[in-house]
């Protein structure tokens, strides 16, 4: 007769409440860990999107996801004729936040070159971009949908395809649009700011009837900020001919050209090891101490189920039973509250994980590493219980 | 042969000036079948002799043989399996019935005779079959908490009979019942004291509950002071039997 199993049977509402409450948190610390997983892989997602051999960015940067990284747009021709180089493609980054349906609205917006690489990985509806103005994909998370319409700077852009959930390093949502509109956006001025340029500049020189030459310098700043270019890129990514030598080609960029050339492999070290490290160390700490009060609930349960049962184990102890038998039920017990509790949590984060506002990723050696951990738990803490059960004795089955 | 054999049991509790004497130099013996009532104020040392015979409390001094092996000689005898004498030799009842809550009345009974390594469908026949002796047959699925106190007593008689103990050790079994289901339950120890031919030792400080039993020892302040013996009625009740 299993003791464990009749125990659990006849305190099934107790039994279930508390394992229940054990799966919600062991559900927290299976998110803890997708959420662990999932900055890796939003920190990459475009990284590995754009699948680049090597990033260019402004010299002495970490850009263009670290830092800012602004370089001209047609350095890419020179990138392109470096030996070794098959294909140099320009870039645009730009995190923007506008009002959507009343609510504040995030996301990353890409500038790519129609006819070079660093779009869209993968279009799952509608179309890829045909046109050079005013269309845009977008990724799933933008929860937008095929012609919707989104007005960004001075024009309006119509969403022709869905592309899978790609976001930035921060977790915001990633949208594409031809190079040429992303620099619009991020560098044209309006019609009321350059007006009030203008103005700006006519007040500084009225009443002036000649210029000295520093001022005529001046002015000639203020002038050309008004109708500043808007041909700049973040970086120009690029992808290697079959046999070429990444270390030669890196050292060519930086040496004649001027500028930093990184590697893919350092691209993701600056974004993992730098951006999310913080983030990544925080939520780690964090998972831990979930595990570590998950242990001390678990404990606590079985020791203060221990103490309701000591009478039953001081009868079971004078009737003769082993000590195999009463420590089989209280082990039998934490060990299947601890897989219930685990199920329940699975069953929970398996439900919702994509609910979330950032990305989930569980990974399978994550799950089975920590139902190992669980199954550890409970054993462990079962011993503070067994403790006590063992040292009880059959003469407290006697008397009132 | 006895089933008990008690020779100069001593129980000290403590040392030194703190030391108390619970149980001194109680020597008697109890027959296969005998009824024993062991009579006695509270904190006379009633309990404690019943616990030493039970092989729960270590005698400090004296011999105890259960069935004709000795365990104890000034303390437990070395390399004894109390656990294992305790399931084979000895039944157990409690002042409160001490069923286990989450068994019912037939898994009560069945826990006792698995626990002796009994298979589950031999544990099984012999739990029903007796239940139904001890007019339990309708509750063998009821738990504790849904059996009236003289119901959980008696399953708890037919746990402590399910091993065919050779000695039964009943803890103030009434105390917890009405004047009548007390009787009930000391007329059912007496009934299967005979038909099983186990020693009965019955704890008690209700003199109203032991009329019929073999004998009757009246402990105070540790030491037996004396003994009523019904010998005559013993032997009839044995012939009868």
């Amino acid at each position: 007769m299993n003791l464990a199993i009749r125990d659990i049977g006849y305190h099934r509402g107790r039994f279930i409440l508390t394992s229940i409450g054990l799966g919600l948190l062991l559900g927290v610390v299976m998110s803890m860990g997708g959420i662990y997983r999932g900055l890796f892989a939003d920190a990459l997602a475009v990284l590995d999107a754009t699948k680049a051999d090597i990033w260019v960015v402004q010299q002495d940067t970490n850009g263009p996801f670290a830092e800012s990284s602004r370089i001209p747009e047609d350095i890419r021709y020179r990138i392109a004729a470096v030996p070794g180089v098959a294909q140099a493609s320009p870039l645009s980054f730009q995190t923007i936040q506008i009002e959507r349906m009343g609510k504040p609205f995030r996301f990353f917006l890409i500038g790519f070159d129609l006819n070079g690489f660093g779009g869209p990985p993968a279009i799952v509806a509608g179309r890829g971009i045909r046109q050079k103005h005013y269309e845009m994909v977008v990724g799933r998370g933008m929860n937008m949908a095929l012609g919707e319409k989104i007005h960004l700077g001075l024009h309006d852009y119509t969403v022709v395809g869905i592309t899978g959930k790609i976001v930035s390093s921060g977790g915001d949502p990633a949208a594409y649009v031809s190079l040429a509109d992303a620099q619009e956006i991020q560098f044209k001025k309006d019609n009321d700011a350059i007006r009030n340029d203008r103005e700006r500049t006519g007040a500084r020189v009225a009443g002036m009837h000649t210029l000295s030459p520093p001022q005529a310098r001046l002015l000639q700043g203020d002038i050309s900020g008004i109708t500043e270019s808007t041909h700049t890129v973040n970086a120009v990514v690029t992808k290697l001919a079959p046999g070429a030598d990444l270390g030669e080609v890196k050292q060519r960029i930086g040496r004649w050209n001027h500028f930093r050339a990184i590697s893919g492999e350092e691209q993701t070290k600056i974004l993992t090891k730098g951006m999310i490290e913080k983030a990544r160390m925080q939520l780690g700490l964090f998972r831990v101490i979930l595990l570590v009060i998950s242990a001390v609930i678990i404990a606590l349960i079985v020791y203060t189920s221990t103490l309701d049962k000591i009478r039953t184990i001081a009868t079971l102890k004078l009737i003769g039973a082993q000590n195999r038998v009463i420590v089989g039920m209280i082990l039998q017990q934490s060990l299947l509250m601890g897989g219930i509790a685990y199920g329940i949590g699975y069953v929970l984060i398996l439900l919702t994980y994509e609910k979330f506002p950032r990305r989930i990723v569980l990974e399978p050696g994550d799950l089975q590493g920590l139902f190992v951990v669980v199954i550890a738990i409970c054993t462990i803490s079962s011993f503070v219980g067994i403790r006590k059960a063992l040292r009880v004795e059959p003469a407290e089955a006697l008397g009132g | 042969m006895f089933a008990v054999e008690v020779e100069k049991l001593t129980k000290i509790y403590g040392k030194g000036e703190t030391a108390v004497t619970a149980i001194a130099d109680a020597t008697f013996q109890v027959s296969p079948g005998e009824l024993v009532a062991i009579l006695g104020p509270s904190g006379s040392g009633k309990t404690t002799l019943l616990t030493s015979i039970g092989l729960i409390n270590e005698p400090t001094r004296g011999r105890v043989v259960i069935d004709g092996a000795a365990v104890a000689d000034d303390g437990w005898l070395p390399g004894l399996d109390l656990k294992r004498l305790r399931r084979e030799k000895l039944g157990f009842i409690f002042q409160a019935h001490n069923l286990i809550p989450f068994l019912t009345a037939l898994e009560n009974v069945m826990v006792a005779l698995e626990i002796n390594s009994l298979s589950r469908s031999a544990a099984r026949g012999r739990a029903v079959e007796l239940l139904t002796a001890l007019n339990l047959g309708h509750r063998l699925y009821n738990y504790p908490s849904s059996l009236s106190g003289g119901e959980a007593q008696r399953v708890a008689i037919a746990r402590a009979l399910a091993n065919r103990p050779k000695v039964i050790l009943a803890d103030e079994p009434t105390a917890a019942l009405d004047t009548e289901n007390g009787k009930n339950v000391m007329s059912l120890l007496k009934r299967l004291a005979v038909e099983n031919r186990s020693a009965i030792l019955v704890v008690t400080h209700d003199h109203r509950m032991v009329e019929g039993f073999d004998r009757i020892f009246h402990v105070s302040d540790g030491r037996i002071a004396g003994e009523k013996n019904n010998l005559e009625e013993v032997a009839q009740r044995h012939e009868l039997g």
